[in-house]
């Protein structure tokens, strides 16, 4: 017997103009306006949000965690990027 | 849904600038506010990826290793505060092919003071302390911008920026207390960007063909003339530390307005290299042209490696 499933959609809430959509969590439809509908009702019911965004979990490519180390290490040494690293007066607006 | 009627629209939009919020990419907005705002966010976008030109040319004569370590990492933020700022335009409608070739075509403006030379490199440092120290004066006004793309890419690349200045400060600095021949080299490298850089701010407020209208959808949130002035305010005792001396015999503290009284700038300069005719803009817009027509064969051959990978996986699934 085949079981067909809802797909999973991640979920992404503006709280207030201005500021960026930040992930909050996701939930299963069967297509984007059901998405949209159901993340308003999860996630919103307190009025968390002005603006919803819902990707399907499977079009999102993530860097993976057990590759972690190798993957950001390029920045790991590159101190000079920090304004601190530098020798200028600390009194100066700078 | 029914459609609002457009003066509902314009009304909604007029309340969201009022209130000081953000207009966000799939808000209604006026035809002249978008084209306004596409024209601003991509010339800010050309002149961040122009301005590598002018310190690009010294990252191989850097004087030491950390030199040069600093000033690539910061020459890769100017690429990446270029990339920030061409996906803050295209949330407006326009595409990335569309504004490389108005830049490439020279239908597009960018920054002019990426149209003088870097004869010395003590011009890394004049650069890195004056004209980023003036991009951060008046970036920092623009994180309050109305767009709310905008205004997100520019609080990003604030807080990038900062070593930025710190390192051109740095470099002044380190040649201020050098000998007597490093001293002039700082000394000549102020005098040389110390008036471009006053430029950067543009044409006065009342000569400003923007200005206006950007003010009054906060677009901008400090005029010219205002930016401009708080830049000079800042500079001089940043430069009095060190002991250079700003070269501008009209320049005094007026007690009165509490601020730095300063010269008249050239505007028959400004206009010159605005119009095409700076030291450098030939050569910035044939470099840009020719690294544009250098990377073309890496663009294809990403997109054929993708193709690959998807015939393939396409292959598989069968």
């Amino acid at each position: 017997m085949s079981q067909r499933h809802l797909p999973l959609w991640e979920v992404f809430v503006r709280s207030r103009r201005g500021l960026d959509h930040k992930h909050i969590g996701s939930l299963h439809a069967a297509d984007a306006e059901q998405a949209l509908l159901a993340a308003r009702d999860t996630y919103t019911r307190r009025q968390e949000g002005v603006s919803i965004w819902v990707v399907k979990s499977s079009d999102i490519h993530a860097s993976q965690f057990e590759d972690e180390g190798a993957f950001f290490d390029p920045a790991e040494d590159k101190v000079y990027r920090h304004p601190t690293f530098y020798d200028v007066p600390e009194d100066l607006k700078l | 849904m029914a459609t609002p009627a457009p003066h509902d629209e314009q009304a909604r939009f007029d309340a969201v600038i009022a209130a000081d919020e953000k207009i966000e990419p799939r808000d209604w907005m006026p035809e002249k506010y978008r084209r306004n705002l596409v024209r601003q966010i991509s010339q800010h976008a050309h002149s961040e990826v122009v301005g590598q030109l002018p310190e690009g040319n010294w990252i191989t004569r850097a004087p030491s290793l950390r030199r040069k370590a600093i000033l690539l990492a910061k020459v890769q933020d100017e690429a990446g505060h270029g990339l920030y700022l061409y996906s803050a335009a295209e949330t407006l409608g326009t595409s990335r092919e569309e504004m490389l070739d108005d830049l490439l075509e020279g239908r597009a403006k960018y920054a002019s003071i990426f149209n003088y030379p870097t004869l010395s490199w003590a011009d890394v440092g004049a650069i890195g302390w004056l004209v980023d120290g003036a991009a951060i004066v008046n970036q920092i006004s623009l994180c309050r911008t109305s767009y709310g793309p905008y205004a997100r890419a520019m609080v990003r690349i604030c807080k990038e920026e900062s070593f930025h200045q710190r390192q051109g400060y740095e470099i002044m600095q380190t040649l201020a207390q050098g000998s007597p021949e490093q001293q002039a080299m700082a000394q000549d490298a102020l005098d040389r960007w110390w008036w471009p850089t006053l430029m950067m701010f543009g044409p006065h407020d009342a000569d400003s063909a923007h200005t206006q209208q950007s003010m009054q959808w906060k677009i901008k949130r400090q005029s010219n003339d205002e930016l401009r002035q708080k830049f000079v305010d800042q500079t001089v005792e940043q430069a009095a530390r060190i002991g250079l001396t700003i070269p501008d015999p009209e320049l005094r503290w007026n007690e009165a307005r509490g601020h730095y009284d300063f010269g008249e700038i050239d505007w028959d300069e400004f206009q010159r290299v605005l119009g095409g005719n700076g030291p450098c803009n030939r050569s910035r817009m044939r470099d840009r042209r020719r690294a544009h027509e250098d990377g073309a064969w890496v663009r294809e051959a990403m997109l054929a490696h993708a193709e690959k990978h998807n015939r393939r996986a396409a292959g598989a699934a069968a």
